[in-house]
This record gives C-alpha cells, sequence and structure tokens, in this order.
C-alpha cells in the first residue's frame, strides 16, 4: 500500500496534493496488467475504474463499420486512459486496447467519487486537474480535426 | 525584345538563370512525394549548401519551383531534394527520371542555426513534408552526436502511410541516444505506434528548457501549435526556430511575392526564429 | 558643387534636348496622349505638354487648357519613370534543345542609356528607393542595373501641386533636392525662362554648353517663390510620422473592412505607384521545344500573387488592401529604411473608386473627419 501511495503521489495529476488525500485514493487504488490484445474497457461498459498507465501503450478506438477500429489516440506512461467516469452516466463512450505489455494503477471510480463528495475542498482540486487534462484533449482533438497535413505536405 | 547573343551566362551572373543539372537517382517515397539526387551536368561542382536553405528547381516549358534540400550538407557531390506533387510543377518535378535534366538556381534563403546548437539540448520537431528540410540536420547532429547535450526527434504525420523517410525513422529509433516519437492523427488498429496531436508530445520532451534549441518545420498551423507549446514548456521564443513558408517566385527578394511584413520569407527566411514571427504567425491572411 | 545656377530660355531647352541627343542619350520625357501627360520619346522642345495642366482627385483625371504656355504645368500622370527602368515585361532568358538537353541563353545587355527630362522631386525619391529594392540588397537585379546606369535626369521644381499631391507630407517635395543632374525651375509667361541648376560635374558640363545668361539673386527668389507656393497648395495632406507603427499595431482595425468593401482589388494602384516592384514570372513554349521566361510587373491584389500549393494566402480583398497599404507605408521602413511612399498622388487619382490612401491612414488612426470608425 505504501508503494501505491508513493507511485499516485508521483503521478502528474496527483503530484502536490495533500498526502492524506493521496493516502485515501491510494486506498482506492490497485495494480493492474493487460498483455496486449487485452482490453482495459470496451464502450458501453461501466466506468468503474480510471487507469492511470506507468508503463505501456494504450490505444483509444471506436469502432466504424467497414474501418474496423479507428484509433483517435493512443496513451502512454504518465497519461489517463478514460474521462467519462467522471460525471454520470458513468459509462465509457470508447475501447481502451493495450497495444503493447502495460501496467496501469486502476482507481475505483466509485470510491474516488465517493470521496471527493464528502470533502469538496479536495473534490475541486482533483477535478481542475483533470479538467485541465481535457483542455489539453481538447485541444489536440482540434489540431487532429484541422487535418493540417492534408492539404499542403 | 533584343536579338539573343549572350549564350549561358554564368551562374553566380544573373541569379535569375538557372543552371543545368541532371536526376542521378530518383526515390519514390510515400503519397507522391520523391526524393531526387541531382548531379552536376558539367564540370562545374554542385552549390554548397546549408541545412535549411531551398533551391529553385526549373522544369522546362511547365514552370519552377522552391524545393526543400533534404540531404546531408557534407556531402558535396550531390543535392538531395524532396518534393510531394501538389501542383502541375512539382508533379513535372517528380515525373523526372535518372538522366533527365532540369534547371536549378542555387540554394537560397536563411538555415538552421547549427552553430548555436552546440553544447545545447536540441529539439526538432517535424510535421508531413517538414521533414525533408529538418533531414538535412538530423544527419549533422547524428553525425556529432557528442556536441550536444539530449535530442530529441518528435514526428507528426497524417496518417502512417504519409510517414516520410519511414525506413530512416525506424533506423535511428534504434539509437539510444536520441528521443524518437512518431505521431500520427489517424491510424487503424495495425499500427502500434503513437495516435494524437504532436502537440501532446510537448509536455514529455526530455530535455533542460533552458538550454535547449528547438527547430521546427511543418505546415505553418503546426508550427504555431507546437512553437507555443514549446514556449509553454520553458524554451525561450529566442531558442526556437520555424521555417515559414510563402509563395518564392524570384527567391532574391525582388519579386515581392514572398513579402510579410518586414520580411521576404524567401532572403530573410525560411528558416525564422519565433520571436521575430510569433506575432504575424497569428495574424490570419497577413 | 559650386556651380552658378543660369536662367535660360526655350531655346536653352530646345539645346538641351539636342545635346542630350548628341550625346547619345535616348531622351523620355513628358507627351501629351490619350488625354493624359504620359512619359515617351522627346525629340524637341515641341513635345512637350505646352499650356496643359491636369485637374485631379481621387478617381479623376483630367487634361486642361492653362492660361499660360508652361511646358511643366502639371503635376504627374499616370506614368512613372519605373516603366524604363524597371520594365512591365521582360524576357529573363530564352531557352533551346540542343540535342542532349537545353541552352540556355541572355538577351544582351540594353546598351542605350536614358534621359529623362522633368523628373519630379517625389519621382527622384522614387527611384532612389527602386535603387534601395534593385541595387543595395544582397541581389542587384542586373536589369534594373543596366537601365539605370548612366541615365541622366533632369529634374523639375514643382509649379504646380496637383489635387492629390501630398509631398509635403512625406518630405520628398516640392523642391529636387538631390539625385538629380540637373535641376530646372520655370518660369512660365514673358519671357518664358527656365532657372537651371547643376547638381553632377556631367550636369555643370551640359549646362555650360547651352546658351544662356547668368541668375540673379533675383532669379532665385522667383524659382524659391515657386516651390514654395506649390507646396502650400497641396491637395491632400498625411501625418506620417507614426504611421509605420500606426498601421501594425492596427492590422485588425475595422476600417480594413471598410476599405475592403469599396475596394476592386484591380491594381491600378500598385501600377501607377512609381514605388510598386512586384514581378511575376510567365512561362512559354513553342513546337520546336524552346521555352522562355518572361517576367511581368505583378499586383498584390490578385489573388494569385500569395499562391501556395492549394490556396492563396490573402484570400480577402481586406487582407490585400490591408497587405499594400501596411507594405507601402509600414513594413517598408523596416525592409529598406524609407517609407514606400513619396506622396505623388496616382494611387488616389487612378484609383476607379477613389480611394484615398491619406483618408484611410487618418481613419485608422481616429482623426478622419466624421470618423466613426472605432477600433476592432
Amino acid at each position: 500500500m505504501e508503494g501505491l501511495e508513493r507511485i499516485l503521489g508521483e503521478h502528474r495529476l496527483f503530484v502536490g496534493l495533500p498526502q492524506p488525500f493521496v493516502a485515501l485514493a491510494a486506498g482506492c487504488a490497485r495494480n493492474v496488467a493487460f498483455n496486449a490484445g487485452d482490453y482495459l474497457f470496451r464502450s458501453g461498459d461501466p466506468a468503474d475504474w480510471i487507469y492511470l498507465v506507468r508503463h505501456g501503450h494504450v490505444a483509444l478506438e471506436a469502432a466504424v463499420p467497414g474501418r474496423g477500429a479507428v484509433m483517435f489516440e493512443t496513451v502512454s506512461e504518465g497519461d489517463v486512459a478514460g474521462l467519462t467516469w467522471l460525471l454520470p452516466p458513468y459509462r465509457w463512450d470508447h475501447d481502451a486496447r493495450a497495444i503493447e505489455p502495460t501496467r496501469a494503477l486502476a482507481l475505483d471510480a466509485t470510491c474516488l467519487r465517493n470521496k471527493w463528495e464528502t470533502d469538496h475542498d479536495l473534490g475541486c482540486e482533483v477535478l481542475k486537474r483533470f479538467l485541465g487534462l481535457l483542455v489539453q484533449k481538447v485541444n489536440a482533438a482540434r489540431f487532429q480535426v484541422l487535418d493540417i497535413y492534408a492539404r499542403h505536405y | 525584345m533584343p536579338a539573343i547573343t549572350e549564350p549561358l551566362a554564368p551562374a553566380e551572373g544573373d541569379p535569375m538563370l538557372p543552371r543545368i543539372v541532371r536526376v542521378g537517382k530518383r526515390a519514390r517515397d510515400h503519397n507522391g512525394t520523391v526524393t531526387l539526387t541531382l548531379e552536376s551536368a558539367d564540370e562545374m561542382p554542385l552549390p554548397t549548401f546549408r541545412p535549411g536553405q531551398f533551391t529553385m528547381l526549373y522544369v522546362f516549358g511547365v514552370g519552377e519551383i522552391p524545393v526543400s534540400i533534404s540531404g546531408d550538407a557534407a556531402d558535396e557531390t550531390c543535392l538531395v531534394q524532396t518534393v510531394r506533387a501538389v501542383g502541375a510543377v512539382s508533379q513535372a518535378v517528380t515525373e523526372l527520371q535518372p538522366g533527365d535534366t532540369l534547371g536549378l538556381r542555387r540554394p537560397f534563403g536563411t538555415a538552421w542555426p547549427l552553430e548555436d546548437l552546440n553544447g545545447r539540448d536540441v529539439v526538432i520537431v517535424a510535421g508531413g513534408l517538414g521533414l525533408a528540410p529538418l533531414r538535412s540536420v538530423i544527419y549533422h547532429v547524428l553525425a556529432n552526436r557528442a556536441r550536444f547535450g539530449n535530442v530529441a526527434l518528435l514526428y507528426g504525420a497524417r496518417n502512417p502511410a504519409d510517414i516520410l523517410f519511414r525506413s530512416q525513422l525506424e533506423m535511428w529509433r534504434k539509437r539510444l541516444d536520441v528521443q524518437l516519437d512518431v505521431m500520427v492523427d489517424h491510424a487503424d488498429s495495425s499500427w502500434h505506434g503513437r495516435v494524437g496531436a504532436v502537440t501532446l508530445l510537448l509536455p514529455r520532451l526530455a530535455v533542460d528548457a533552458a538550454r535547449a534549441t528547438a527547430l521546427v518545420c511543418g505546415p505553418e498551423v503546426m508550427m504555431r501549435f507546437v512553437a507555443a507549446g514549446l514556449s509553454d514548456t520553458g524554451i525561450p521564443d529566442s531558442s526556437i526556430w520555424v521555417s515559414l513558408e510563402r509563395n518564392m517566385e524570384c527567391a532574391i527578394g525582388l519579386c515581392g511575392h514572398c513579402q510579410v511584413e518586414g520580411l521576404f520569407v524567401c532572403k530573410d527566411g525560411p528558416v525564422l526564429r519565433y520571436d521575430r514571427v510569433r506575432r504575424l504567425m497569428g495574424v490570419k491572411e497577413l | 558643387m559650386s556651380h552658378q545656377p543660369v536662367v535660360v530660355g526655350r531655346d536653352g531647352l530646345a539645346a538641351l534636348i539636342a545635346a542630350l541627343h548628341s550625346d547619345g542619350f535616348r531622351v523620355l520625357g513628358p507627351t501629351v496622349r490619350d488625354d493624359a501627360i504620359v512619359y515617351d520619346d522627346v525629340v524637341t522642345v515641341d513635345d512637350l505638354p505646352a499650356g496643359w495642366t491636369d485637374e485631379q482627385d481621387g478617381g479623376r483625371y483630367r487634361l486642361k487648357r492653362r492660361a499660360d504656355n508652361a511646358l511643366f504645368g502639371y503635376a504627374v500622370g499616370p506614368h512613372a519613370w519605373k516603366r524604363f527602368l524597371h520594365q512591365p515585361l521582360l524576357r529573363l532568358w530564352r531557352a533551346e534543345p540542343d540535342g542532349t538537353g537545353m541552352q540556355v541563353a541572355t538577351d544582351a545587355k540594353p546598351t542605350e542609356r536614358f534621359a529623362f527630362l522633368a523628373v519630379r522631386s517625389c519621382e527622384l525619391h522614387a527611384i532612389a528607393i527602386q535603387d534601395r529594392v534593385f541595387l543595395q540588397g544582397p541581389y542587384v537585379d542586373p536589369h534594373y542595373q543596366a537601365r539605370r546606369d548612366g541615365a541622366f535626369i533632369v529634374a523639375v521644381n514643382c509649379g504646380e501641386a496637383g489635387g492629390t499631391c501630398f509631398c509635403v507630407s512625406m518630405n520628398t517635395g516640392p523642391k529636387a533636392a538631390t539625385g538629380y543632374d540637373l535641376a530646372l525651375t520655370e518660369f512660365p509667361g514673358e519671357p518664358h525662362e527656365f532657372l537651371l541648376e547643376a547638381g553632377t560635374e556631367r550636369g555643370a558640363a551640359l549646362l555650360a554648353r547651352l546658351p544662356q545668361r547668368p541668375s540673379t539673386p533675383a532669379d532665385a527668389e522667383r524659382a524659391d517663390a515657386v516651390v514654395a507656393k506649390t507646396a502650400g497648395n497641396m491637395g491632400r495632406h498625411m501625418r506620417s510620422d507614426d504611421v509605420p507603427d500606426l498601421l501594425l499595431d492596427n492590422l485588425e482595425h475595422k476600417r480594413w473592412d471598410d476599405v475592403a468593401a469599396r475596394c476592386l482589388s484591380c491594381g491600378n494602384c500598385t501600377q501607377v505607384c512609381p514605388t510598386c516592384f512586384c514581378t511575376a514570372v510567365t512561362d512559354a513554349n513553342d513546337l520546336s521545344g524552346a521555352t522562355e521566361r518572361t517576367r511581368r510587373w505583378d499586383s498584390c491584389f490578385s489573388q494569385n500573387f500569395s499562391y501556395i500549393h492549394g490556396g492563396a494566402v490573402r484570400p480577402s480583398p481586406r487582407s490585400r488592401y490591408r497587405q499594400w497599404m501596411t507594405h507601402k507605408l509600414a513594413s517598408w521602413v523596416e525592409q529598406f529604411g524609407t517609407s514606400g511612399c513619396v506622396g505623388c498622388g496616382r494611387c488616389i487619382t487612378w484609383c476607379p473608386v477613389g480611394i484615398d490612401i491619406t483618408e484611410e491612414v487618418s481613419a485608422i488612426r481616429g482623426d478622419a473627419p466624421g470618423g466613426g470608425h472605432g477600433r476592432a
């Protein structure tokens, strides 16, 4: 458990948060490992777990009839797979598939949500950090939508 | 007009006069992109160049375009140039075969600041065909690896099929002394690399921002996002360099087509320091 | 230059033209053609526009008879001297198949030397500006250089301010200060006389060959009065000291939309401007396999001007007008150490819808009469 706490405390989403909260969150965490090809989750599944990738490479995909699975983003060390655990109805809206052997910290989403409901200050702090991540991903998606390499290069 | 009486003025005379050179080798890359190895067609050696410069290539009867030099500046026996077919002239250039002749006007423009890289961390960010003019820098950096601190090469492409110089990238990736990441915007499940905006790689750069120099080349929007992202990581704007592209016709600052604010991109650029161009890159239709 | 000015009559002017011819110059000067004063070959003094003047305003140019016989009693017409130094159309080279490849050849350098007669102060400045563009950068334009070298310049101090003139605002006139071999000031009427001053040794040498009388202090006073009167009658004014920063700080000003709604993107302003220098190249082929590359004046008002693979950088008239005006009045200073505008007023006169560069500057500054255009 001490090891989990340290790993969590060093993750970019948790770094600098008060130790008691990190300890609480670590109480909701466990180490998980996936083989290449394993799914962390699939679209439509309940968003019960948050995956903080420690090592490896995970594809976020959506199935498109006739085109198979289209990858729109990959996440790797230091990243988070999945964001829809933050808001109801707590359901995944895409697949997450390990491309290579992947290790991650899985945080029990229900546990985490309950903890910030009882401590709004900490809840606010965590949400701000996830919001930052979300903005980064929205900006990146915007970059992709512009399809900037298409015409000129 | 007066009659023709002066044959073949030398290259250093009239800067608008092309010199005849020959295609030595032709390599097809992806999606209509071709890399030509140009050789001298006479006794005169080819002009030397500094990485970042471009030449004007002329196909007789079709027209002339600026083309990036993508070869090794240390090899003075040939000029290696990469071009993608996007218009009539570039299409004609990509169709040239070994043995064909074409017109060449000197390497023009500013170069990447290679001397300034010594002793520093080096970040190279390329997008799409923007890898071509940066490949000359990569040759230089890898050949003189000990002169630099950490070296990171980030490459963004539209999809796996559009990755330029793919086998070379794969070779460089095996080196332990370079951080090399390739990011594509879109891929299917056969791709085992990264997918997403190339900007997502910036916060993960393993360099010391205070002593890093960044060289960025790609579509202008990409450079805008990337240079701003590099700036956000703490690399000073004065240590970030971009390569602008405008309509370059004469390449000597006289025809006016590439002028943007106080710059003629052909002679004051294409390689420019980000602190000089940051503002103008943000103005629509400037 | 310590040569004393002299006074010549119309016969002295005729002798000047004849002397230039005999020295091998092609003499070019003002003539009347197509209801305008244009620059063309001058064989004798009779080719000059005696008794003509011009009436100019935004989008308006008319020739009118004068009450006197003045030869230089007009302002400026649609022509600028750049048409001779920086030709509208020029063959760069021609290539012919020679069995194994192509043989590229250039035309012989022109051997004719020009004498420009009646170059106004604003035009002297314009020539000096194009000299900087074509001769004083890292690359020299050999075509411009060949035509510019040895050109003999006879300046004329302006006796008449045009309706769109604003050289006083740009510090470019109306009195020729430098850049001429000879400068003349016309005294119309009877006797019809000209004060002639030499600006170079060869100018002085030519002067010595003309029928003349020494000038008196009264002649000098008369000449000063001519330019003083002209300076006081400028048709337009433009505050120019703050313009570069003003424009570059206002690239998103609403006024650009306003002017874009009027601008036809016709490019007239760039063609008549004595400093605009942009060119485009085109190729022409024939059935023998020969190919010819020509250069012609281009305009930043055309959409193709900024074309890069697949599209124009400046697709809108708004961005193109902004490009022209900010280059002329602002970026030019950074590039060449001087404004690109000499206050000749041609762009105002020859704009079919009368867009007035001085008014646009005022509007952006916010000091236009009734200007309701705020900052964006």
